[in-house]
């Protein structure tokens, strides 16, 4: 049996140690919000936070994140929508929106450390792949975030 | 998201607070009424509406990430004349379909023709549920119904000013007897429709609800990971599961034909087995199909003799002998895969009662009944077909729906028991329905001024319809889609031939974004160097070859301006052209691309021109134009399907990379819609693309690019 800290709320798992981190959250403790999309850490799809940092979930062995707080998708907002939610559905970030509760977390984590990141930040940090090509709103919806000057007004409906 | 159950019982998918899905069965319903809860009435097939006045409305078509989910909501949402506020939009039923004798019309979702193939009868549809509602409420007031409108999901009694809310009237609505007429709005008076409202699907799906296959979560069900036989065509020799099935939470080894599957508790512990299998292929003959045996497979194609033709016009061969100057060149691609962020998914559920519940991403909800049904052996009213939002399509989950059969015949393995099949990212890659690889000769004339006098096109290329439609071959055995480009080239050219030599190896194709785009790049490239012999400007020379009122002139003039064609550049930044028109519409590019003294290439802007004819949402019609532009980057710079021993060489993103942030160049698409006909968007602006960025490679070294990905090609100085 393994105890983890998920979204603030504890939880104990009987799982083998060395399975990656995505599954226990997937298919043992039912939060879906937390995508398969590479398996290898390529994509991102799978991207938690353990302790504050962006971890990708798909090769983090769960034993890894015994006694460390994971925050998925589902736990990002204390409630209703956090900020980052709220500039992906007014930039109108994603398409298919596979990718983007794992670009979301990234995105989340980048703000965390660079509250104004550059282009440059986001280049480096913003590794994920979206097969869409949602790029251009990402980085829209990052800079707007940050309330960096040249972040375009967002769209009116 | 309200997702019907079946005929007899409905399950609602809600986002509880855990992420989980909350179960709410109910029985009986009557009809598809209760889908929308027991207080909605419908007031045709398409619309519900709740008595606080929230509207559903019902959508045929998949959601991918194109946003016809909501565009088809807005042109109903139009016509019904109600609060966009309170519209609301589900799936209709692809079993109530089958009992409804098709009511909503085709489910196919591809061609980018979600709203263009629909936009009428949807339509239609509003606005005859709102002369419903306008009829009912004048006969509750006893008054003539002309003498009462609607607007906003309010009707008016203009005489006296009484009014009453749709959610009032709807169920007395739905008894009147339709309409035998309505008159659609002249778009230019919409207010709905033509704005880029915000899409409906998005707020889901950043909350992380589960909207996709991959979410779907049943009481008791296990999970299923595949390894189909990676030579295609072949099939399991012999199979020892052992070791898989001494593993923790492995529940089933099946063995078909051509795939063995590993059904456990948790699909990590089903994936993990599945590497345990000791499997024996027989590769059907196919193991020592490589690309070289591929590329002389489509060379021998453009040499063969008494090819059919898929255009003759004039007498190319004396167009040919009379020109001043003949251009000659020979183009090629590669397979590509489709790569979607979701892998192939289906979940299935063969109930106790002998009913078959199916949930997977689907780009043809219809298909995917039909290939369930005949699967389980079911007559298509014992089976439903849940249909989530996919994540990506780009063509790959329309015509094959293998994983659809896969995952049902898994299920029948595991009668009462829901089990989800999803591929592994390696399965995924090394399992497609790719992108044909093709090969092109092209062979020009040129009279003394630099005037195109003929034009001989010789293609080579897989058929995807030979496999995946084949009734859709023309007469003479010519798929259109391999030689679209070439066989309604807009330009004036007197004297055309255009040759199809298909050639079919044993690779899997299919639908890739824009089937047949490769000759758009093919043709835009060819006519670039058409220019360049004619010693002319790339786009007046285009120009002079499009006659007035082409709309492919249109597009071409409006990209040239808002590219600034002509204009400064900065150092080192040098442009490229093209335009071509499909699915409905016309676009053209501008390409902006610099390359480095090491050879690296970069694409600094995209300036894309769309004529659709109509706009329905122009924001998500941006997004698609945006979408088309790294869909296509990926595929010039590096992407590449490669065959060896008969099987696929690529297995993840490592050596099928997709574009990151970094790579993405700035896009400016310029929406140029001139009315009277109804294009797509989710595919026309990739065929300009390419040839618009490898014009610009040329512009920038001097070098043509024939052949893609640009990895192979170097590009240094000298």
């Amino acid at each position: 049996m393994l105890k983890l800290t998920v979204n603030g709320r504890s939880r104990t798992v009987d799982v083998e140690p060395d399975m990656p981190l995505l599954w226990v959250l997937r298919d043992e403790l039912d939060l879906p919000g937390t995508k398969y999309g590479c398996g290898v850490s390529l994509c991102g799809a799978c991207t938690v936070h353990v302790d504050g940092e962006p971890v990708r979930s798909c090769t983090l062995p769960v034993s890894a994140a015994v006694g460390k707080k994971i925050v998925t998708i589902e736990g990002l907002a204390d409630k209703g929508l956090h900020r980052i939610q709220k500039a992906w559905i007014e930039h109108e970030v994603p398409q298919c929106g596979y990718c983007q509760t794992g670009m979301m977390m990234s995105a989340a984590a980048l703000l965390a450390k660079h509250p104004q990141p550059t282009d440059a930040d986001i280049d480096a940090t913003m590794t994920n792949l979206c097969r869409c090509g949602t790029y251009a709103r990402v980085r829209t919806a990052i800079h707007a975030l940050a309330g960096n000057a040249a972040a375009p007004a967002a769209k009116k409906a | 998201m309200t997702i019907a159950l079946s005929r007899r019982g409905f399950l609602k998918v809600s986002a509880a607070l855990s992420g989980g899905l909350a179960l709410e069965f109910s029985f009986p319903a009557a009809s598809a009424v209760a889908a929308a809860g027991a207080a909605a009435t419908e007031v045709n097939a398409w619309i519900l509406i709740h008595p606080d006045d929230r509207v559903v409305i019902r959508i045929a078509r998949s959601e991918m990430g194109q946003g016809s989910y909501t565009a088809l909501a807005q042109l109903v949402a139009e016509e019904l004349d109600c609060d966009w506020a309170k519209v609301s939009a589900e799936f209709a039923s692809p079993n109530e379909s089958v009992r409804r004798h098709r009511v909503w019309g085709s489910m196919s979702t591809g061609g980018s023709q979600g709203v263009r193939s629909s936009q009428d009868y949807v339509r239609r549809a509003g606005a005859s549920a709102r002369e419903m509602l306008v009829a009912a409420a004048a006969q509750r007031w006893k008054v003539p119904a002309a003498e009462c409108a609607a607007t906003r999901g309010i009707v008016t009694h203009g005489p006296t000013g009484r009014k009453l809310r749709y959610g009032e009237v709807a169920a007395a609505a739905a008894k009147l007897a339709p309409p035998t007429s309505v008159r659609l709005r002249d778009p230019a008076d919409w207010k709905i429709a033509g704005r880029p409202l915000h899409r409906l699907d998005i707020p889901d799906k950043v909350r992380g609800k589960p909207v996709f296959a991959v979410d779907v979560s049943l009481p008791g069900m296990l999970h299923a990971s595949i390894a189909q036989c990676p030579v295609f065509g072949g099939r399991v020799a012999n199979l020892d599961a052992g070791a898989a099935l001494a593993m923790r939470g492995v529940k089933k080894v099946v063995r078909e034909e051509g795939f063995v599957a590993v059904v456990a508790d948790n699909w990590w512990r089903a994936n993990e087995a599945l590497k345990r299998l000791k499997i024996e292929w027989d590769d059907a003959g196919n193991g020592r199909v490589d690309n070289a045996t591929i590329a002389t497979m489509l060379r021998e194609g453009l040499g063969a003799a008494k090819l059919p033709q898929a255009r003759s016009m004039g007498d190319v061969q004396a167009g040919l002998a009379a020109a001043a100057k003949v251009v000659e060149a020979e183009y090629e691609s590669p397979y590509l895969n489709h790569a979607t962020m979701e892998p192939m998914t289906c979940a299935a559920w063969l109930k106790p009662d002998g009913f078959l519940d199916v949930w997977t991403s689907t780009q043809n909800a219809e298909s995917s009944l039909a290939v369930a049904a005949e699967t389980a052996g079911l007559p298509l009213e014992k089976v439903e077909v849940h249909k989530m939002m996919l994540g990506g399509g780009f063509g790959r989950r329309g015509g094959p729906q293998d994983f659809v059969r896969q995952g049902v015949a898994i299920a029948k393995a595991m009668p009462g028991v829901p089990v989800k099949l999803m591929w592994s990212r390696e399965e995924d890659m090394q399992h497609g329905f790719y992108r044909p690889a093709s090969v092109v000769r092209m062979k020009a004339g040129l009279d003394a001024d630099g005037s195109v006098t003929a034009m001989h096109t010789t293609i080579a290329c897989p058929s995807i319809l030979k496999v995946l439609m084949p009734n859709s071959l023309n007469r003479e055995g010519i798929d259109f889609t391999a030689v679209r480009s070439f066989s309604d080239m807009p330009y004036a050219v007197a004297n055309q031939q255009v040759d199809y030599a298909m050639r079919n190896g044993h690779v899997p194709v299919g639908f890739w974004r824009a089937p047949g785009q490769q000759n758009a790049y093919y043709r835009e490239c060819f006519v670039d160097e058409l220019a360049t012999a004619a010693g002319k400007d790339p786009v007046a020379f285009r120009l002079a070859m499009l006659k007035d009122g082409d709309k492919n002139r249109g597009v071409l003039e409006a990209v040239a301006k808002a590219a600034g064609w002509g204009g400064a550049l900065p150092a080192g930044v040098h442009r490229g052209v093209a335009v071509a028109d499909g699915f409905g519409s016309y676009a053209a590019a501008v390409a902006e691309v610099s390359v480095s003294a090491a050879g690296e290439p970069r694409v600094h802007r995209i300036v894309l021109a769309i004529d659709s004819g109509y706009v329905v949402n122009p924001d998500t019609c941006r997004a698609q134009a945006e979408s088309n532009v790294v869909f296509g980057l990926g595929s010039i710079l590096y992407q590449e399907i490669n065959v060896k021993d008969g099987r696929i060489v690529e297995s993840n993103f490592h050596d099928f990379p997709l574009p990151r942030i970094a790579e993405m160049p700035k896009v400016e698409t310029v929406l140029v819609p001139t009315g009277g006909f109804w294009g797509g968007h989710g595919e026309p602006a990739i065929l300009p693309l390419t040839p618009a960025v490898c014009n610009a490679i040329f512009a920038a070294t001097g070098k043509r690019i024939r052949s893609l990905p640009l990895k192979h090609h170097d590009l240094r100085a000298g």
